[in-house]
């Protein structure tokens, strides 16, 4: 299957691959803001969208319908290019970040290994950083180019503090790499599995801020600045209707997704079952169980996210900027020193 | 001041410790409590399945009443529109005439018998006018409508049905309102 140098089997395989991480990750998306609605209905004693389907569980297409549906409005005062552009950024950059997450061990098909990652490549940390600072631009343009006053505030405000976050959060996984020594999340994976502990027992504090500055990178409440209703009517997407509001909304669950699923498997093992040795079972099963075991991860983790949105209120802006400079940033500078000083004594 | 019942907290105004301050323990106080509602008792009422009882002495929708042979005990006296504190009911009156007795009970009756919904109060002051008990307040309510006309009631919709020529009249009116 080799062809004008290129190997066309490999190239077919990591395509089928992209298509299914991508498809599953939009229906999963489009799973958790049913979940979201969910867990907010019982989280204050209500049953929730229980209407269309079993359990309601048709409710998220109906919703997707209706976005579809709905009239498409490009403000005559905005940048229409740039309008357009916005959601789809948002959009890309946030799926942009699965391709380097390990989804589980190796299968064996038609006799060849596939592995389930979409690029084990060795920067996979930095590559991250570099996607989910890309969100940003979404987020500004799309504010931007509305030429509305409470979005282009809300784009500032959005930007302002996924920069001030990502400071933090970077601090926070210098740590990390420290004592993993890698920036292959791959490896880091690998690395938790074979008998070892998980790295949230090594970093537990650098785990705290890294989970905190990922809620702010996910413009989640207590963080929603950049959304908040009651300051600024709706926020960047205010203009934006039909699909392209839809995109946005899409990208933040997306967003979140991605980053359960990173602090999964940097810090809880991916997709390793505890207690499970996975050389045991035929390499297949065992894939498919390090798949589901990051799934229950992943879903955990946004179950988390969810729990916290719907118990604590918004921070205030100044209150947002003092916990990101003047607590999250010392903090992690301080975990960071702890890290190296450890390392060197046990040297 | 005394205080009226034993619900007041005194506000805790002291500085916070240093534990307070980390904010992260409180969070998670917080979150127990919100994780504790989980497995509450919704006090839903899931409406379209499931009904909530009325209180005994609810008024809801009016029924004409017909005596036990099945005639309307109405004799469009208008004591009723005269309680009426809303001004919800009109009505025109007519004679009975020959051949009419199995009809009507006495020998004036309701030509035309309208309330409007929505000016009705749903006092009952009309059920306490009535000397003839024609007019009773029932256990339903009146259903959406799309138009203003569609609230006002016209003695099709108001006459109780006939039990005696149709026998399950009654159990059907209650089906299709219930």
């Amino acid at each position: 299957m080799t062809l004008l140098a290129f190997d066309w089997a490999f190239i077919i395989e990591k395509l089928i691959l992209i298509v299914i991480i991508v498809l599953t990750t939009l229906l999963i998306t489009l799973y958790t803001t049913f979940g979201e609605r969910k867990v907010a209905a019982i989280l204050q004693d209500r049953p929730g969208p229980n209407r269309a389907g079993p359990f309601g569980l048709l409710q998220p297409l109906a919703d997707g319908l209706k976005l579809i549906m709905k009239e498409e409005i490009i403000p005559d005062a905005s940048s229409r290019w740039l309008f357009i552009i916005g959601p789809g950024l948002a959009m890309t950059a946030s799926l942009m970040t699965c391709a380097v997450i390990p989804w589980s061990t190796d299968l064996h098909l038609f006799g060849r290994t596939i592995a389930l990652q979409v690029a084990d490549v060795n920067i996979g940390i930095l590559y991250i950083f570099a996607v989910v600072s890309m969100g940003v631009y979404g987020i500004m343009i799309g504010g931007w180019a509305s030429n509305n006053k409470f979005s282009l505030m809300s784009a500032l405000r959005a930007a302002s503090q996924a920069i001030s976050y990502e400071i933090a959060m970077g601090l926070a996984l210098i740590a990390l790499l420290m004592t993993t020594g890698t920036l292959s999340l791959k490896t880091i994976v690998e690395d938790q599995t074979a008998g070892h502990w998980w790295n949230i027992v090594y970093q537990p504090l650098g785990f705290v801020i890294f989970f905190i500055c990922a809620m702010a990178e996910c413009n989640r409440t207590p963080f929603d600045l950049p959304e908040a209703e009651n300051e600024l009517n709706f926020g960047y997407h205010q203009e934006y209707s039909s699909m392209k509001l839809g995109f946005y909304l899409f990208a933040e669950y997306v967003n979140m997704i991605m980053s359960s699923a990173i602090m999964a498997s940097m810090y809880f093992g991916g997709y390793d079952l505890p207690f499970f040795d996975e050389s045991t079972v035929a390499p297949n099963i065992a894939a498919m169980i390090g798949l589901g075991t990051l799934l229950i991860k992943i879903v955990l983790f946004v179950f988390l996210f969810m729990w916290i949105r719907w118990t604590i209120p918004r921070f205030r802006y100044d209150q947002l900027m003092n916990l990101g400079w003047k607590k999250m940033i010392p903090l992690a500078l301080f975990n960071m020193l702890l890290t190296g000083a450890l390392i060197l004594s046990k040297l | 001041m005394q205080a009226l019942t034993n619900k007041s907290i005194a506000v805790n105004r002291s500085p916070m410790t240093f534990w307070e301050r980390m904010y992260l323990i409180n969070i998670i106080k917080g979150m127990m409590i919100t994780f504790s509602h989980m497995f509450k008792k919704q006090p839903t009422v899931r409406y379209p399945e499931q009904k909530r009882e009325f209180s005994p002495v609810f008024r809801g929708l009016h029924v004409l009443n017909r005596d036990e042979e099945g005639r309307e005990n109405c004799t469009a006296c208008g004591l009723c529109a005269v309680a009426c504190p809303a001004e919800a009911i009109t009505m025109e009156a007519a004679e009975r005439l020959e051949g009419e007795e199995h009809l009507y009970k006495e020998e004036k009756y309701a030509a035309k018998y309208e309330i409007n919904m929505l000016r009705c109060i749903f006092c009952g002051l009309c059920e306490e006018a009535c000397p003839k008990d024609a007019i009773y307040l029932s256990e339903t309510f009146a259903p959406a409508n799309y138009t203003r006309k569609g609230f006002i009631y016209d003695k099709n919709d108001l006459l109780i049905p006939n039990t005696l020529t149709d026998a399950n009249a009654l159990a059907k009116a209650k089906g299709v309102e219930a």
